[in-house]
């Protein structure tokens, strides 16, 4: 079998019920699996909410390890809307042509690196350093705090035997912590100190409410970014004639990147609960319990998509929702939509042919489902033109 | 040769010229405010909610389901919405109006 494809495991449950139920510390999911019911439960704000205990909405819920609400993603409008505006102007930044020139140094060195190197990890040596460097840039602090974030190794909130590990969560805490207290108000500084001289609705933000924007840059930015960029990475590995015809239709880039993106599905769901006793797809759903948006699903919704299972790199109508669907869609999406195309970009140009050498799956256990969201090693060698 | 203008959320109209391509590229080209066209015209994001007039909607072709399916949950779409990274210019569309949605 290719290494780099990810089976579709919600099919059978997608076709037959559009739910599934998932078991989750004592703390129950439906999953919504069609892409319509993703899409309205997403828009949907008022019967289901993301503004619950802090971390309940998250999959794995998170609640024991974390106090601090994040912010924008556990707000509801319209109070979210003000942080969104705020926000908003920051997280575009990545359009701006100094930044992409920035980025594009970084990816280009780094790459230079592990075409030198031999084998190397991909996940480790490379989708965590090019995943941090960035970071870099969309924080605007020094490029050296890198070092110190990839030492953290891949999960922030995750450890070898424990899929919630309190003490790696405070660790960034901690480090967040300190950063925002070491930091001055200045509206053309770094995040936290834009942060420190804003105001939302009229008020400064309080060291809480800035932690929860931080918190939730370092964490949603991580995984996810890099679970795309080593699936793009396998994909490549195993269609290099796919890197020939981006080479040579460079227009089709934008609409491989979000191929890719679609198919791929870097964050499996994410919750929301629910305020009052509900329906979702003819299922009844109790006050106070969770529902789940699994993007995942949505995105291979064979009434929507045609061949859903294939990577079709200049897919033209693509209605993907992995970056979320209305009110909380990705704020880091231009971010990481700018990190593919320089790495697109940047393997066009360098990189002829990589060798996959030996991997291990990441997999996700979703009660009755198990889902590849990419990969904990992925051993592989690099070759030049 | 197609003659478009953009009225902006300010009420600013911005004149632009194309001759190919998706209306929205044209926009994101011209820096006309309020169309970001985030996914690169793929249908996925709604950040090119335009609505036409009712006399011109002719103009352009009815919109696929798929597009239907996503300005349906746009609280600014009305029925003259259209996503305009799902129109092409063509020579017809010279002298459109379309206003940037909220
Ligand atoms: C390919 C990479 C990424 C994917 C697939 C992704 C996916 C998502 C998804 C699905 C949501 C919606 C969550 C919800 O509806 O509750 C979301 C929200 C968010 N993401 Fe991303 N994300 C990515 C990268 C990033 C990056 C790089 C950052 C920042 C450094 C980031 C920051 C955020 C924030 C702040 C929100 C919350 C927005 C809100 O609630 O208004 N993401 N992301
Ligand atoms: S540009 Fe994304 S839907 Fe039109």
């Amino acid at each position: 079998m290719k290494k780099y494809l990810s089976p579709d495991p919600f099919k059978k449950a997608r076709v037959a019920h559009g739910c599934a139920h998932m078991d989750e510390q004592n703390d129950p999911v439906t999953m919504i699996l069609r892409l319509k019911d993703v899409r309205k439960t997403a828009h949907n704000w008022k019967t289901f909410h993301s503004g619950a205990t802090p971390g309940r909405i998250v999959i794995p819920s998170e609640v024991n390890i974390r106090h601090t609400r994040q912010i924008p993603f556990e707000v509801d409008p319209p109070l979210h809307g003000s942080f969104r505006s705020l926000l908003e102007p920051w997280f575009k930044r990545p359009l701006e042509s100094a930044y992409q020139e920035k980025l594009t140094q970084q990816v280009r060195a780094l790459v230079d690196d592990v075409l030198e190197a031999g084998k190397i990890d991909v996940v480790e040596d490379f989708s965590l350093c090019l995943q941090s460097r960035a970071l870099t840039l969309l924080l605007n602090t020094h490029a050296s705090e890198a070092d110190t974030w990839i030492g953290w190794g891949t999960h922030v909130f995750r450890s070898e035997d424990d899929p919630l590990d309190g003490d790696k969560a405070a660790l960034l805490y901690d480090y967040i912590d300190e950063q925002i207290k070491a930091s001055t108000p200045d509206p053309e500084g770094n995040l936290y100190s834009v942060l420190l001289s804003a105001e939302v609705e009229g008020k400064k933000l309080t060291h809480e409410e800035i932690k929860g924007i931080i918190i939730l840059t370092f964490a949603g930015g991580r995984d996810t970014v890099i679970n795309a960029v080593t699936n793009t990475i396998s994909y490549f590995a195993e269609h290099p004639e796919s890197l020939v015809r981006l080479r040579n239709e460079p227009e089709i880039i934008g609409r491989a990147i979000e191929e890719l993106l679609r198919y791929f599905a870097p964050l499996t769901q994410m919750g929301r609960v629910v305020t009052d006793d509900t329906q979702v797809c003819e299922h009844a759903i109790k006050a106070d319990s969770r529902v789940s948006l699994c993007w995942a699903s949505a995105n291979r919704d064979e009434s929507v998509f045609e061949s859903p299972e294939e990577v079709i790199l200049d897919r033209k109508l693509n209605p993907h929702v992995s970056f979320g669907f209305s009110h909380h869609n990705c704020l880091g999406a231009t971010h990481a939509r700018q990190i593919m195309r320089v790495l697109i970009e940047t393997l066009i140009e360098k990189v002829s042919s990589i060798e996959i050498i030996d991997f291990e799956e990441n997999v996700e256990s979703l009660g009755e489902f198990e889902r590849k969201v990419g990969f904990h090693q992925l051993n592989a060698k690099f070759n030049p033109h | 040769m197609a003659k478009i203008t953009f009225i902006t959320q300010d009420n600013i109209p911005v004149i632009v010229e194309g001759e190919s391509g998706s209306v929205m590229a044209l926009a994101v080209e011209n820096n006309v405010a309020g169309i970001d066209g985030d996914c690169g015209g793929v249908c996925s994001c709604a950040t090119c909610h335009v609505h036409v007039t009712k006399e011109q909607f002719d103009l352009v072709s009815e919109a696929s389901e798929i597009e239907k399916d996503m300005l349906e949950l746009d609280d600014d779409a009305n029925e003259y919405s259209r996503l305009c990274c799902q129109i092409d210019i063509t020579e017809q569309l010279d002298g459109l109006v379309l206003t940037v949605a909220g």
